[in-house]
């Protein structure tokens, strides 16, 4: 890494005050959406019809998770995001990861690129490569992925605004490799919904950005049979503040969003609903978390099959990847979050997710070393080869506590679903500000629960140390926003200025009508139009959100 | 009566983490302080025109992107420019040590940390501003 450099940087310092047991104040017997915990749960707490609720593994409602062997036949998939300053940095933290035994890519991408700007927008300035890869043409998504076969991999893009810029640059790397899109497996997040509710990175309104969410559901349910054309997700829906349930509850409701949007469009709810996908955040509560995902699974089950009649069994299963919480981590005492994410990740394991990733322990203070990640891989590679959970499919169904704990944990998320339902839909809701404003709230008693003491963090309000841990943290030299900007100019100069400007043309007009905008985008992208200059296509067209700025 | 203590929180650049501003927004409207929230991606000039025009007694600017070495100096200059120099720039988010100290040398305020309390802002902004100190009179 020729331009990541590392200094120590020294962890905050912690107070030596209400350490151990004498300064404790009383404990909060509720889990952390606020359900509250009995002693002791018994056949009662389980009621009448548990068999139905549950069902098979494999079939429906899937509660006990979607196939019948679970990772007896097939492990998870073992997913680190990764991204960071220019394309070539990534491409080799790429090969890296691919050596060290990581079964699927995943894309971060910097602020920029995730806002659609390119990084001599003056928006830009001090951003570029920092949080993520910075991308701007497609020069750099073929720097990117050079020496990856894409047909022989996974991708994931954490991308929204401009998720269709990078699938479409995605579809044309591969075609310069002579692999068609029908080979491509992977996933773009592509929910603009989370965007608006909690991720705050947009460019247009929610309905233009919903419909152009649509028009890669329906091109990927046309030409990309392998591809997950959207990752509907409560990860940052949770890192925002929100409590597991209300994660479950907005999130499903996202997706029931999407699914009415597509069939406005006329579609055929068995021709994408199979390739919707999900994307769940894990976080400290053990149980509540496995909970939530057997929930999560029952809920859309139900939805899918009845409410929106949807007959293939695959339009059923709620797929998910998982991410450990990043908002768990602390920067005290940074070493312990490697004990979190492992006991996150565990959570995911026995709630059964399709694909997962481990944060770093240092991610609290900037992306992560290569040190870091390794040990985050080999957390996963000890849960799947060490510890034999993976020998039984969903060991916990038919505990009292993780049933009623499950139950009441779909209860509380369709209490807020009805009630999204009734304000007109997601859609409107979020205009309202209402999922907004109910994260905020959260967030603040959370924090004021962490305050008063009634919820411990060790090493932040409960056994802290005066010492300074010291770890190695990633640095990105200041340096690739310039060579960025350097490249992007030397792309524009360079390309074939008439069939930039015929595409960039095309793509206006289309925007103009309601035509599927990929096919106009994949044009423009062959083009080298930028991800800059696609986006100001979109701006002008429909208009840039501004939130309004609530607490 | 004394005024209320009146504070700017403002987002900056197109780091979209406000969990944290708004958290800390909060707290200050509990403490009685008078909260401007500017909402997201405002740029250094939006910020200290707001700053300006709303006669705040503290800036309270939140990053988590990484970008605080270039969007704190940039606030900071412009607020010397328009000769608002009474007017406290503090601010919190992800920012290494060596870098607050170097913030610090340059003029900004005390910044905090991941597990700061709000309490800690709050008394950290009553006792370092103006309407604080009249307040304390």
């Amino acid at each position: 890494m020729a331009n990541a450099v590392r200094t120590e940087a020294a962890t905050p310092r912690v107070k030596r005050e209400a350490e151990g047991p004498a300064a404790s104040p009383p404990q909060l017997f509720e889990t952390l959406s606020g359900i509250p915990v009995r002693p002791l749960y018994t056949p009662e707490d389980v009621g009448p019809g548990l068999a139905e609720r549950l069902g098979e593994p494999g079939k429906f409602p899937y509660t006990r998770g979607l196939h019948p062997e679970m990772y007896r036949a097939r492990l998870w998939t073992m997913r680190q995001f990764a991204g960071f300053g220019s394309a070539e940095h990534t491409n080799q933290r790429f090969h890296y990861l691919l050596a060290q035994g990581m079964t699927g890519l995943s894309t971060a991408f910097d602020m920029p690129t995730l806002m659609g700007y390119d990084p001599d927008h003056a928006m830009s300035l001090g951003e570029v490569g920092r949080e993520g890869v910075a991308v701007s043409s497609l020069e750099d998504m073929e720097i990117l992925f050079r020496g990856i076969p894409l047909d022989q991999v996974t991708t994931s893009m954490t991308i929204n605004a401009p998720a269709v810029v990078l699938l479409a640059m995605y579809v044309a790397v591969a075609e310069k490799q002579g692999i068609p899109p029908e080979k491509l497996g992977g996933t773009v997040q592509a929910d603009m919904l989370k965007e608006f509710i909690a991720q705050k990175e947009w460019i247009c309104p929610p309905r233009p950005s919903v419909k152009i969410c649509v028009d890669m559901i329906e091109w990927c349910a046309r030409h990309m049979p392998k591809w997950n054309s959207i990752s509907i997700s409560g990860y940052h829906i949770r890192e925002a503040g929100a409590t597991a349930v209300q994660e479950l509850a907005f999130t499903i409701a996202d997706g029931i969003g999407y699914v009415e949007e597509c069939r406005k469009r006329g579609m055929d709810v068995d021709q994408f609903a199979p390739r919707l996908s999900f994307f769940w955040d894990v976080h400290n509560d053990f149980f509540e978390e496995i909970a939530k995902f057997r929930a999560g699974r029952r809920i859309w089950a139900k939805l899918m099959r009845d409410r929106f009649g949807a007959k293939n069994p695959r339009s059923w299963m709620l797929r998910t990847h998982a991410q450990t919480a990043g908002v768990s981590l602390t920067a005290q005492q940074p070493l312990n979050n490697v004990a979190r994410v492992a006991i996150q990740a565990l959570a995911a394991v026995l709630g059964g997710t399709q694909s997962l990733h481990t944060n770093s322990m240092d991610e609290t203070l900037a992306l992560p070393t290569e040190e870091a990640a390794t040990v985050a891989l080999r957390t996963q590679q000890i849960i799947a080869y060490e510890t034999g959970v993976t020998n039984v499919v969903d060991p916990f169904a038919g505990s009292y506590f993780l049933e009623a704990l499950t139950d009441r944990v779909e209860e509380e998320a369709m209490a807020y679903i009805r009630r999204i339902d009734e304000m007109g839909g997601i859609i409107q809701a979020v205009e309202r500000g209402y999922p907004q404003k109910e994260i905020a709230d959260s967030a603040y008693r959370f924090q004021m629960q962490v305050e008063q003491g009634q919820r411990t963090i060790v090493g932040v309000n409960r056994f802290g140390g005066e010492e300074e841990i010291s770890i190695p943290v990633l640095k990105i030299d200041p340096e690739i926003e310039r060579r960025q900007i350097e490249r992007v100019r030397a792309v524009r100069a360079r390309r074939d200025a008439a069939c930039w400007e015929k595409a960039i043309a095309a793509l206006r007009d289309a925007c103009l009508s309601d035509r599927n905008l990929v096919p106009y985008v994949l044009d423009a992208v062959r083009a080298y139009a930028t991800l800059g200059e696609i986006s100001d296509v979109f701006r002008e067209a429909y208009g840039v959100y501004r939130e309004p700025a609530v607490f | 009566m004394a005024r209320k203590i009146r504070v700017l929180v403002a987002k900056a650049g197109l780091d979209g983490h406000d969990r944290g501003a708004k958290v800390v927004a909060s707290a200050m409207r509990d403490a009685g302080f008078e909260v401007i929230y500017t909402g997201l991606h405002q740029t250094p000039e939006m910020i200290v025109q707001a700053a300006v025009q709303e006669d705040v007694d503290a800036v309270a600017l939140s990053i988590l992107s990484g970008a605080h070495m270039t969007l704190f100096p940039r606030v900071l200059a412009l607020m010397r420019e328009k000769g608002i120099t009474d007017v406290l720039l503090t601010g919190g988010g992800i920012i290494p040590r060596e870098d607050m100290a170097a913030l610090r040398q340059m003029g900004v305020g005390e910044l905090f940390g991941p597990g700061t309390t709000t309490t800690a802002i709050v008394d950290y902004i009553r006792s370092s501003t103006r309407a604080g100190a009249e307040t304390a009179r």
